[in-house]
């Protein structure tokens, strides 16, 4: 399918396509839910107090959720470095807007608390939610287009053609671009709101689990929206892909079907694992979709996984010092988890503005 | 303006901006834990107060540094995608395990340690804020080994069939001189200034606290407590501040050895010497083209020292350099020599680039007066530290004075730009290589980014920044005022039900 080049294959290219697939799906299943919290603090948080317990729900866990995205962008250049240069100056204002987005959520999270004002709280959790927003809606349009393929034509450098993406910034919105963008908005949202029914307790909890089990049907009906979409405008060639992304595309709309059913009757932990399931099926699809093209269409240009990809040498130690220290990342991400496992009652957040200090 | 030119100068600011967090995030963590790790051994209630107090201060630095450092790694594909294609193989690693290694432990067991008050076992607790700082070290260490070998391209050749650096030895990036030698540079000079902050920032208290009386005249018991832990955490700060002198010394007189062995050109400029000499210039005013020299006061004989580790030898000028390398366009060390990815990219060098007239000298007078007011700024750091110190002999303590407020606020900005001044010089001395003597900045940057692109981000970055700053020092001088938290809470016997630690 494509073309042999006079590049030593490595075995170990594929495998980094796969595990940079991994660490997209760990960013999207956890910093889903956090980016969703922060969409909804406008419309689940009646007052400060309420809004406090969502942002602590995620409080001690965002941003080691972000540094899924950071790895996945080390690992991109490191594996994948042609992808790397190709990807990021080709979709540059996108960037950005996912870049602005990060940069007015993480402050937004930390200093939030650290003045006692009313003005200056509703601030930083405007900012939040814009900030969380942002990257969501950027990233799912994005997404999307990978799916599609994003046209590449040669552009000469002092080492020959390099492959530019052509495709302009306002052509990047196309239909099924939109509703990926949507998607994803609606997805996290639900993902948000099962996350904060399975960590409060009392009025919080109740809420957000109404709340996810509303936005979970949402969520389904655009699914199932873009699914069909997928499948029926950009089927991958390979008949096993094609199998692999109707049938996987189907699967995600159970998923969250049924994560939406199980948030209505109070199944909070469940119905969150099936939603994150929902994300990584979704996820899964496209990437199947990319595998190869790595979600371009190169015109007048080669450019596949094969020719981005790093030497078998480096691919060789980024492969040794993954396996010994992912192992690792994963079991202390989950002991946070478990340290923090308790759900949070408003009851139990001081009325007093001025936060406990560090 | 072409987008060469802006994505440096976006380069530069963001870079700078970033580093003003850094070195506060690298040693403050440390500086905690240590703090933390005393009021363990003796549980007295002063060490958990200045844990606390230097806690919150680290907390609203690193926020900025993180949400800053992630611009950072995106930048090299935005504005930088041809350097990012050519040398992706070699430092793409260094970055990526930095992410894997390092940011997934600072940013776990920050969370953990925010969080983890009454949650965690005291020593579970503890090892959260050593493993947080143990993670900015290796960040530290990934990231100057991905710089060093940009400084000096070691352990890879170039493969004519893909077109692009390759690596050979990875264990040649640790083993890179540059590196060693700005890895110990790069922490003692973040020690510095966490140092000089910590001692600053515990002096005034002090000077309020004590007004100028000795500690045994101080007859309130909480004043009497209060002084003591500002007066222990001033000596603390102030001997950390020049222990870490001593050992930017030292680091730096190696460094300017490997430097000039790695870099001539960048040694010779950082003298602005353009013939061959040994003279050390302490000052120089006149012409920078070298021709005329109006005022210069000189150590003869020091540069070579400084160079060579010989008192007398001598270092090549700018111009004797300039003409080795003009010869066939290339790049040479002090002794001749090549790395292999140099001698073995220099064909294609020669061919492609020879045409453009890329200049082969840096900026001489940034080289020349970043380096001169990095060192002064050193210098005087840690002559601050040691009159702290001697202010404070015997059962002294300082009065609360105007002019001693803005001397304690300038403290903790000198060795916090002496950083920036050494990275400018770093950086604009290794010009115009993006990779020394391989790969010339101007053929690195993103061929299909235009100029409005790169500038309407760099003036969106600089005026998010500049308006984070204003929240930043807002929050880090309230912080900083307010004085000792209050500790009085309940021993660990927590109720079952008893809510997390808010910390938002």
């Amino acid at each position: 399918m494509f073309p042999v080049l006079e590049i030593a294959h490595s075995p170990l290219t594929p495998l980094w396509f796969i595990l940079i697939s991994v660490l997209w799906i760990g960013f999207f299943f956890l910093e889903g839910f956090d980016f969703g919290v922060a969409m909804l603090l406008p419309f689940m948080g009646k007052d400060d107090r309420d809004r406090r317990v969502m942002v602590n729900t995620i409080g001690p866990v965002w941003d080691g959720n972000e540094v899924w995205l950071i790895t996945a962008g080390g690992a991109m250049f490191a594996a994948f470095p042609g992808w790397y240069a190709t990807m990021f100056s080709g979709l540059y204002l996108p960037l950005l807007l996912v870049l602005f987005g990060l940069i007015l959520r993480g402050v937004s999270f930390e200093y939030r608390s650290k003045h006692p004002s009313s003005q200056w709280r509703t601030t930083f959790d405007a900012m939040a939610t814009i900030g969380s927003f942002l990257p969501t809606l950027v990233l799912g349009v994005g997404f999307a287009n990978f799916v599609r393929g994003i046209a590449l034509g040669p552009s000469p450098t002092l080492n020959g053609d390099a492959p530019l993406v052509t495709t302009s910034f306002w052509g990047l919105f196309t239909p099924f671009a939109l509703v990926g963008g949507i998607l994803f908005v609606v997805l996290f949202c639900a993902h948000g709101a099962g996350f904060v029914a399975l960590k409060t307790t009392g009025h919080m909890h109740q809420r957000a689990g109404r709340t996810a089990s509303t936005l979970g049907w949402a969520a389904a009906v655009v699914m199932a929206a873009w699914a069909l979409m997928f499948n029926l405008m950009y089927a991958p060639a390979g008949s096993l892909q094609h199998t692999l992304t109707w049938v996987i595309g189907i699967l995600a709309v159970l998923l969250v079907v049924v994560g939406a059913l199980l948030s209505g009757r109070g199944r909070d932990g469940l119905a969150f694992v099936l939603n994150g399931a929902a994300i990584t099926a979704m996820m899964a699809a496209m990437f199947i979709k990319m595998w190869g093209n790595i979600g371009f269409r190169p015109v007048g240009v080669d450019f596949d996984m094969w020719i981005a990809s790093s030497t078998p040498y480096t691919l060789k130690i980024m492969t040794i010092s993954t396996s010994i220290f992912l192992p690792l990342v994963l079991a202390y991400q989950i002991w946070s988890y478990w340290v923090f496992r308790k759900r949070i009652s408003k009851e139990a957040i001081p009325s007093d503005i001025a936060p406990a200090s560090a | 303006m072409d987008a060469q030119l802006i994505a440096r100068w976006q380069f530069g600011i963001t870079t700078v901006y970033h580093f003003l967090f850094v070195p506060i995030t690298i040693a403050l963590s440390m500086l905690v834990a240590v703090l933390q790790t005393i009021w363990y051994k003796t549980s007295n209630d002063g060490y958990l107060k200045l844990t606390k107090f230097f806690g919150n201060l680290f907390l609203i630095n690193f926020a900025l540094g993180v949400v800053t450092g992630i611009v950072q790694e995106f930048q090299f594909g935005m504005n930088w995608s041809e350097y990012s294609r050519f040398v992706g193989d070699i430092f793409g690693a260094p970055l990526a395990l930095e992410a894997l290694l390092a940011f997934f432990m600072e940013s776990t067991f920050i969370g953990l340690w925010i969080f983890g008050w009454d949650k965690l076992p005291k020593l579970a607790h503890l090892a959260c804020m050593y493993l947080t700082a143990i993670g900015t070290m290796v960040s530290a260490v990934f990231i100057l080994a991905a710089n060093s070998w940009m400084q000096n391209p070691v352990g890879a050749k170039y493969n004519p069939v893909t077109r692009r650096a390759e690596l050979t030895d990875f264990g040649a990036l640790f083993t890179n001189p540059v590196f060693k030698a700005t890895i110990f540079h790069q922490l003692a000079a973040s020690y510095m200034v966490a140092g000089a902050l910590v001692a600053a920032i515990a002096f005034w208290h002090l000077s309020r606290v004590a007004r100028g009386r000795r500690t045994s005249q101080l007859s309130d018991a909480v004043e009497v407590e209060e002084a003591r832990t500002w007066r222990w955490a001033t000596k603390f700060g102030a001997w950390v501040l020049i222990i870490a002198g001593l050992g930017i010394v030292v680091s730096g007189d190696y460094q300017g050895k490997v430097m000039t062995d790695a870099q001539p050109m960048k040694m010779a400029a950082a003298e602005g010497a353009y013939q061959e000499t040994s003279d050390f210039s302490i000052l120089t005013i006149g012409t920078l083209d070298g021709s005329e020299e109006v005022f210069a006061i000189k150590v003869p004989g020091m540069l070579g020292y400084l160079g060579n580790g010989k008192w007398g030898s001598t270092i090549k000028g700018i111009d004797d350099l300039k003409n080795v390398n003009l010869n066939q366009y290339t790049y040479r060390r002090k002794d001749g020599t090549q790395t292999e990815l140099q001698s073995s990219y220099q064909q294609v060098l020669r061919s492609h680039v020879a045409k453009d007239g890329v200049k082969l000298e840096p900026n001489i007078p940034v080289s020349y007066w970043t380096f001169r007011i990095m060192i002064t700024l050193g210098m005087i750091a840690i002559l601050a530290g040691l009159v702290m110190l001697v202010w404070l002999a015997k059962d002294r303590n300082p009065g609360h004075r105007r002019w001693l407020s803005v001397v304690l606020v300038l403290i903790p900005l000198m060795p916090l730009f002496a950083n920036s001044f050494g990275w400018i010089f770093t950086e604009m001395g290794r010009q115009p290589w993006i990779v020394a003597g391989v790969l010339p900045t101007l053929s690195a940057v993103s061929p299909g980014v235009s100029a409005g692109t790169v500038l309407f981000s760099t003036i969106l970055y600089t005026v998010l920044y500049g308006v984070l700053a204003v929240v930043e020092v807002g929050l880090f001088w309230k912080y900083m005022k307010k004085g000792l938290p209050d500790v009085a809470q309940a021993d660990s016997d927590q109720d079952e039900d008893a809510p997390l630690s808010y910390a938002y």
